[in-house]
């Protein structure tokens, strides 16, 4: 089993691996806390939730990666399970907090304003720990199983298979936006106090979910790659090569599309579970089509099928998206459009594929030598 | 030669007496339509177990459809499909049917083009197909060695690390024909398996075909008569959906139906 743990990278692969993790789980809490305010090297506060919410996005990448770069089936609604492990946080962070909200109330804010008297019955229980985070872990999957039976039995593929993934997540959009599907409608959840007793203004909690965050993502990513490597993960790159000639060799193809959805599903709940006591609000934007289009950029602009390139996009795309909407707001749209286009023209592997050109530029000059 | 339904339906309870060899695959009354052109027609056909059976017909006469059936990619409006080790496989997917022992190849290689070539006999290879094993079990090495043997047989022992991709149009053909052999099926339909060779790659595949048959039962569907007549020990003529001759390669040839259809064909 270690041997086979120790197969899913070279040697130089675990060594970047191990760098990346020190960074994210060292190097920036350490120039956050001992490098003195004022010092260019360091971390201001503000940037800790920012660089989390990041992660946050990196974790979404991983799961389109596995079901779109590996499986060849591309979802244009991961918004939804994204939204689904978001809002079951919130509805946790506002429970914890009753009777502290503007109203003094026992109900959240927004049921005292629609002058409604009880909790939901899917409120109930919320406010115990244990099952938000159950509700986190299971109800994404579990909305993934339902809907990928259905869509996966009935041999729904390719484009037909994306548009009813938008048409989904557009139909609960609007679902969210109703003040009587008793989740906040228009402002969703926001104004939460702390989560498991820590306040959630304090910079330590928000390092905290950061490292919690980062954390979470390192270890999906090596989930994700110990899939891949295995067998399964090659029969996963061959549904997407040729999912009919996978049957006739006796697989169950309905099956493993159901594992790798559901599992993506899982990643995604969890992803947005953790965005939103840092970003301190969910609400039905989460669910808008363009949000989810948005995921799917980050994997092609970091590159299909590497897992990496998707976290990659998604730390890049983001980035820009967070300097350019502070410094020229009205161009980040064209900057987006041009980047997707530019991406799917030039670099059809994304970003990932950069790394491809340069040993392969060199394999080719030992050949010609030979030669 | 062809029997009737019922008296195949008594052969196989009774685990044949009389006969001398018993089917391994039955199709009986079998129609499918599609779109109101009657693609199979109260078909009845019997597979013998062991040796080589080809399917001969012009184009149109129903052959790929009559695979469909058999495989379960297509189902039937009527009839039934019976498969020896499993009983009546008219209801099973596609999935359950390749791992009761029916392998099929199709007309156009399909080999896993992004997948090398050791890889393509790997997902082949007879083993656990669930999500568990597949997501957790390693190579034992009697199975490395069988992928191995499959390699020698094929030709292709010194590409197993080579993209598929890359392959030759006969060696594609025949990496599918080793991924078949990995599967160890007890039937194998192969659907034009020469199609597009050359006259060399065509000999090493009637080689290989005539080693295939010496341990299970091979269908091919081909309209190649020279091809046929190299390897048929028998031969089914179908046209518009129906079987119209049924018998070794002489006996068919010399039928008046047949030597109408072709001849009136062209």
């Amino acid at each position: 089993m270690l041997a086979r743990l120790m197969a899913m990278h070279s040697r130089r692969a675990w060594l970047a691996f191990a760098l990346a993790a020190l960074v994210a789980l060292v190097v920036v809490p350490a120039l956050n806390l001992a490098v003195p305010a004022g010092l260019p090297l360091r971390l201001p506060d503000y940037l800790v939730p920012l660089l989390g919410k990041f992660l946050c996005y990196a974790l979404v990448a991983l799961a389109m990666d596995m079901v779109w770069g590996f499986t060849g089936i591309l979802s244009l609604g991961h918004g939804v399970f994204f939204a689904l492990g978001g809002y079951a946080m919130g509805m946790h962070l506002m429970r914890v907090m009753s009777g502290e909200g503007h109203y003094r109330s026992q109900l959240p804010d927004f049921m005292v304003f629609l002058n409604w008297q009880e909790l939901p019955w899917f409120w109930q229980g919320l406010d115990q720990f244990w099952l938000a985070a159950l509700v986190i872990l299971l109800l994404p999957g579990c909305a993934a199983l339902v809907f990928g039976f259905f869509a996966f039995r009935s041999r729904i593929k390719g484009v037909y298979f994306s548009i009813i993934t938008q048409a989904t997540t557009f139909a609960l959009m609007l679902l969210f936006f109703r003040n009587e599907t008793g989740l906040g409608g228009n402002n969703g959840l926001t104004d939460f106090k702390r989560l498991l007793g820590f306040s959630l203004s304090t910079p330590a909690t928000k390092l905290g979910l950061y490292l919690t965050t980062a954390l979470v993502l390192l270890l999906s990513y090596l989930a994700c790659r110990y899939i891949v490597t295995s067998k399964l993960g090659r029969l996963l790159r061959a549904i997407r090569d040729g999912e009919s000639r996978l049957l006739f060799l006796g697989y169950d193809v309905l099956r493993y599309k159901l594992f790798v959805w559901t599992f993506s599903a899982f990643l995604c709940g969890i992803a947005g579970a953790l965005y939103v006591p840092q970003v301190g609000i969910i609400n039905p934007s989460e669910l808008h089509p363009a949000n989810s289009i948005e995921m799917a950029i980050w994997v092609a602009v970091g590159g299909r099928g590497s897992l990496v390139g998707g976290v990659l996009g998604a730390f890049l795309v983001n980035g820009a998206k967070s300097w350019f909407t502070v410094a020229w707001p009205e161009l980040w749209l064209f900057f987006l459009a041009a980047l997707f286009i530019g991406t799917t023209m030039f670099l059809p592997r994304g970003l990932a594929g950069l790394k491809d050109l340069l040993p392969r530029a060199r394999r080719g000059d030992t050949t010609e030598v030979t030669r | 030669m062809s029997a009737s339904p019922t008296a195949v339906q008594d052969e196989a309870g009774r685990v044949s007496l009389t006969a001398r060899r018993f089917p391994i695959l039955y199709v009986q009354a079998v129609s499918v339509s599609f779109d109101g052109f009657q693609a199979l027609d109260n078909l009845n056909l019997n597979i013998q177990d062991g040796g080589i059976h080809c399917i001969i017909g012009p184009n149109g006469a129903g052959k790929t459809t009559l695979l469909d059936v058999i495989t379960g990619k297509t189902r039937a409006d009527a009839g039934t499909v019976f498969y020896k080790p499993l009983g009546s496989i008219s209801q099973l997917s596609e999935a359950q049917i390749a791992r009761g022992g029916i392998g099929r190849k199709f007309q156009r290689p399909t080999v896993f083009e992004n997948h090398s070539v050791f890889e393509n006999l790997e997902m082949a290879l007879k083993c656990d197909k669930g999500l568990r094993h597949s997501l957790f079990a390693t190579l034992r090495p009697e199975e490395r060695e069988r992928i191995q043997e499959v390699l020698g047989i094929i030709g292709l022992g010194d590409q197993a690390g080579r993209l598929a991709g890359g392959l030759a149009h006969g060696q594609k053909q025949w990496l599918e024909i080793g991924m078949l052999l990995a599967q160890e099926p007890q039937m194998l339909l192969l659907d034009e398996p020469v199609a597009g060779m050359t006259p060399a790659e065509i000999e090493h595949t009637i080689g290989l075909l005539h080693s295939l048959a010496a341990s299970r039962t091979v269908v091919v569907v081909e309209h190649d008569m020279e091809f046929v007549h190299s390897i048929a020990q028998r031969v089914t003529v179908l046209h518009e959906g129906r079987v119209i001759a049924d018998g070794d390669m002489d006996q068919v040839q010399s039928h008046p139906k047949v030597i109408e259809v072709y001849l009136g064909d062209q």
